[in-house]
This record gives C-alpha cells, structure tokens and sequence, in this order.
C-alpha cells in the first residue's frame, strides 16, 4: 500500500454510466486483480475501484456511476489530483493459468480482466475472454480485448448484442478461469468442474485491513475482502456462509 | 519534557494520540507505512474470550461527515490475542499499550483481563462496556450504572493496572455512569464510543447493514462527544479520555480543552492511514497558533 497524488491526464465515456479515467504518478507498479481506493472530496469513505491497467506510471481505472461519489470521481477533469491508496488487495494469481486460461467479466466487473488478460498475453497464452452485459448499450471493452489478441466473446441478458444469456452461454473450455462480476455469475462459475478464482466486491471502512468492515468467512476462517482478497480461490468462498 | 508529553494514569505518554480500538487493528497494518511508536499509544483491537466471526456484510454505511460501522467485534479471542497478534505488535511497537476489552458476561471480561495479565507490555485496560453492535453484553453493561459498576469492580479484583472504561453516548445520563464506574475502582473514563444509527437504502427499501442499525462516528459526532467529555470530566475526578471524530490537531486540543487526559482517533484512521501521525505532527503548530507552550498546561 501507498498513498499517493495522482494527476487525471484524460477521461473517456464507454457507455452512459461508465467512464475510463487514465490517470498519471504511480510509483510503484501494481498486479493484475487489486485495487485502489480514492478519496472524494465532500465524503467521509474512500471508494474501492479495481485496477483496469497500470504501467509506467499509468493507472487506468473503469468506473461506474453508482452513486453521488462516483458521479464526484468520473466528474474530475484532467489536471485535477485525487488522493489515492495504491496497491491494495492480493491480485490474481498468474501461476496458475494453466495453458488455456479464460477470464469472465459481468458489467462493472470486466475492467480487472484487461491488465490480467494483458499480462497473460504477454506470457504468450491463449487467452479467452467472456464478457457479459445486461444489454447492447452497456458493452465495453470488447474491442480492447480482441486487441490484445485475445478470444472475445459477449453476451448479453437481453440478447441485443452477442450471445443471448449470461457469461457462462459463451465460456469455452478452459485450464483454469478468473472471474469478477454479479454474485450470481460467480456462482455459476464456481459449479464448473474448471478450477478457477475470483474477485469479490464488498463494502469497505479502510481498505487496508485495519476496520474488519469486510471481512467473511471463508473455507480457511475469516478473511478481509480487502487484505486477504478481494481475489479467492472458488473452494475458499463459502457462498452461504 | 517536550511539549506534547501527558500523562494517563500515572503512566507518561510521548503525546495524547491514541488510535482508537477497532479502527488500528493490531498496530502492524500501520507500521508497513510509517513507525507507529510515534503515537502516544494504540488501543488494540476489542478482545473477548471466545473468538468471534463479527456481523454479517455489509457492515459499513456511509454518512454525511462520518459513517456507521457494525463490525460486531470480530477478534480471534483472547488465547490468540496474546499468542499470535500480541507478539506481532510488539515486534513493531515499543512502549505499554491499551488493551481493550469486550465481554458478554461479568464472567466473560474478568476472565479476558486475568489473561492479558501475562502480558507485561499492556499498560492500561480500556474495558468496553459501550459496543453497540452486539447482542446481550457489550452496551447493556455500559447503559446501566448498576451493570457498570458490576463489571468494574469484578475487573478491578483481577488486576492492578489503570482500568480505563469506555462509556456509550447511547444513555440519558453519561455522568451517572462515569460516577458509577469511579465509585467502583476505575481509574479513568473513555468516551464515547459510537452513537447508533441507520442508513436505508433507497433502491431495495432496507437498511444498507445487515445488522439494520450501527455505530456512528467520524467528524459529525465530534460535537457530541465534546460535550460529553465535557460534562464527564467535571463530574469525576479520574482522567478521561476523549474520543469521537476526533480528525485534526485542533479537535485534539479542542478535546483537552474540554478536560480529556488524552485523545484517541478513530474513524480518521480508516481514511486516511497517516491520520494520527499526520496529527501528531500538526500540533505544535497548532499549540503555537492558539499559544499553547505546553499541553500539560492545558490540564491545570
């Protein structure tokens, strides 16, 4: 963990709630599957955001308006700073992809897959990505992903655009798959017969491990989503704990 | 003497910051970020005998100008406490520390104070007579004068280290139970843990905790517990130490002003992970705005 400034250098709308915030000064390189935390202005919590990409000095984040602070974040202008906590969380685990790793996003839950699809990429394995949308209009990032030259498959709830019906219509066979989205998605996926793990959401006090405001039960005894995840392993979660 | 050094119960401090329990953890999250054996001292985090899983999620509420917690204190219980999380704070912390104590029965508290008593490096106990998240002990002890005196003088019996009690702000009279715990043995006041609130969610029409209701604390009880810390301060003649919102130098002093011993943040913790150091930092500065050479000064 480290707090840092960080300066907005560009913004760009994906879809009508989500926007991608490019921002710069990280000095210390995070791994696919954390998060920061970012002060907002006016609000006494930080709000958690995965971590979309990260390299020299770049962090990429993918945010959602969901509620009055992250209308605040995604209404920043480039050359304005946020207070930012870097590096939390574990990160997804990359040793063990296997030969044919795929990763499932839903909604909100897609942008931790980029930097974890591009860095699987960079290992030089075939990587299949499946993203699910509730519907035609809230589809992003497929097109980044098919340009790192991964298998991109969408599906969509209402079936307005790819494949109608959830992530799991479209996921292939895999050696091992990585997951971040709605409960019910990663439910689904911890019943497949691959092995996998997953990035759990929930809400934080601190995001360092210090409040307990996150933590649950997992196969292992009690576990901060924060400190120990957010990224578990599907035999860890105890989905009716 | 530098000018930040106070004294609780008889025990000198380096200065009055004192993370609060339950936003600190065991100190070692911290010290990966700066050396925590700046602060006066830490209040660990509530211990109880049995360990204990908390709440279910969500626990965390935001509000404006603070937010509710109902963490429900989940601690991996005493046994535990002095054999894995003790050692690791104070591999990482050099000077007593306040242990602070939760319990479900009379039983339950002396029993968790007669443990840490192999502890040498616990300076002072903070029994929590005060947690609003928990069902059957924790606040009901802290909402009856009778109640609290029962723990009080059960605690006393077990140890001769300063027992410093945390008072709930969730009564119609603090001072009668601040009395009643003096009356008993304690050797100081803290106060005050959380207020109890709620938050509803719009969307799904139920309370965003899971426990429906939770603690309140941040800056927007900081007036509240001012006043209180205030009114408990000249009705015992123990030291107090004030907490609630605490989030500057300035609430610091305004605390101590007030007639706290010494200040214990919480909730500022949580936001940004340098609150206190950053506190600690800022108050001679602060002294020198409002011409305060001493804070000693501040108590006579």
């Amino acid at each position: 963990m480290k707090q840092e400034t960080l300066t907005l250098v560009s913004k760009r709308a994906l879809t009508e709630r989500v926007t991608e915030l490019v921002l710069e000064g990280v000095t210390e390189p995070m791994k696919p599957g954390q998060f920061v935390n970012l002060a907002v202005p006016g609000f006494s919590l930080r709000r958690p955001i995965s971590v979309c990409d990260c390299r020299g000095g770049q962090l990429n984040l993918v945010i959602r308006r969901q509620g009055r602070g992250t209308e605040e974040l995604t209404a920043m202008e480039p050359g304005q700073t946020a207070d930012v906590l870097t590096g939390l969380g574990n990160g997804y685990d990359l040793t063990r992809a296997g030969e044919a790793p795929v990763l499932a996003g839903g909604g909100v839950g897609v942008p931790p897959l980029y930097y974890l699809a591009r860095m699987l990429r960079g290992r030089g394995l075939p990587v299949a990505v499946c993203l699910g949308f509730n519907t035609a209009s809230e589809v992003f990032y497929e097109e980044e992903f098919r340009a790192l030259g991964c298998d991109t498959r969408v599906a969509t709830a209402d079936g307005s655009y790819g494949t109608k019906g959830f992530v799991t219509a479209v996921l292939p066979e895999g050696s091992y798959f990585y997951a971040c989205g709605p409960v019910p998605m990663l439910r689904a996926l911890t019943k497949l017969a691959m092995p996998g793990e997953m990035s759990l959401e929930a809400r934080m006090g601190c995001g360092f491990g210090a409040c307990m405001g996150c933590s649950q039960r997992m196969a292992g005894g009690m576990r901060r989503i924060c400190r120990e995840g957010p990224v578990f392993r599907k035999e860890e979660i105890l989905w009716d704990a | 003497m530098g000018r930040l050094n106070v004294e609780l119960c008889g025990i000198p401090l380096d200065n009055p910051v004192i993370p609060a329990s339950g936003t600190f953890g065991f100190g070692y999250e911290f010290a990966e970020l700066y050396d925590i054996n700046c602060l006066g001292t830490l209040s660990f985090k509530g211990t109880t005998l049995q360990p204990r899983d908390g709440n279910p999620l969500p626990r965390i509420a935001e509000t404006p100008a603070g937010m509710l917690n109902a963490v429900g204190l989940q601690n991996p219980g005493v046994d535990a406490v002095l054999s894995e999380e003790l050692p690791r704070l104070f591999s990482v912390f050099h000077k007593p520390v306040m242990a602070n104590v939760s319990g479900f029965s009379v039983e339950d508290y002396t029993e968790v104070v007669r443990r840490l008593e192999a502890e040498p490096r616990i300076g002072w106990y903070e029994i929590n007579i005060s947690c609003p998240n928990v069902h059957g002990g924790g606040m009901s002890f802290g909402t009856d004068p009778h109640a609290a005196a029962s723990v009080v003088s059960a605690a006393r019996k077990v140890t001769k280290k300063p027992l410093i009690i945390k008072l709930s702000p969730n009564v119609t009279s603090i001072t009668d139970i601040a009395k009643a715990c003096e009356d008993a043995g304690a050797d100081g006041i803290s106060l005050i843990n959380t207020l109890l609130g709620m938050r509803i969610d719009l969307a799904t029409r139920r309370p965003v905790i899971a426990n429906r209701t939770g603690g309140l604390s941040g800056p927007a009880v900081f007036p509240v517990a001012l006043r209180m810390v205030w009114d408990v301060a000249r009705a015992v003649s123990v030291p107090v130490v004030g907490l609630g919102g605490v989030s500057s130098a300035e609430d610091v002093l305004e605390m101590m002003m007030a007639g706290a011993a010494a200040v214990e943040v919480g909730a500022a913790n949580l936001v940004s992970p340098y609150a206190c150091r950053d506190i600690i930092g800022a108050l001679p500065a602060a002294m020198d705005r409002y011409g305060i050479r001493t804070l000693k000064e501040l108590r006579q």
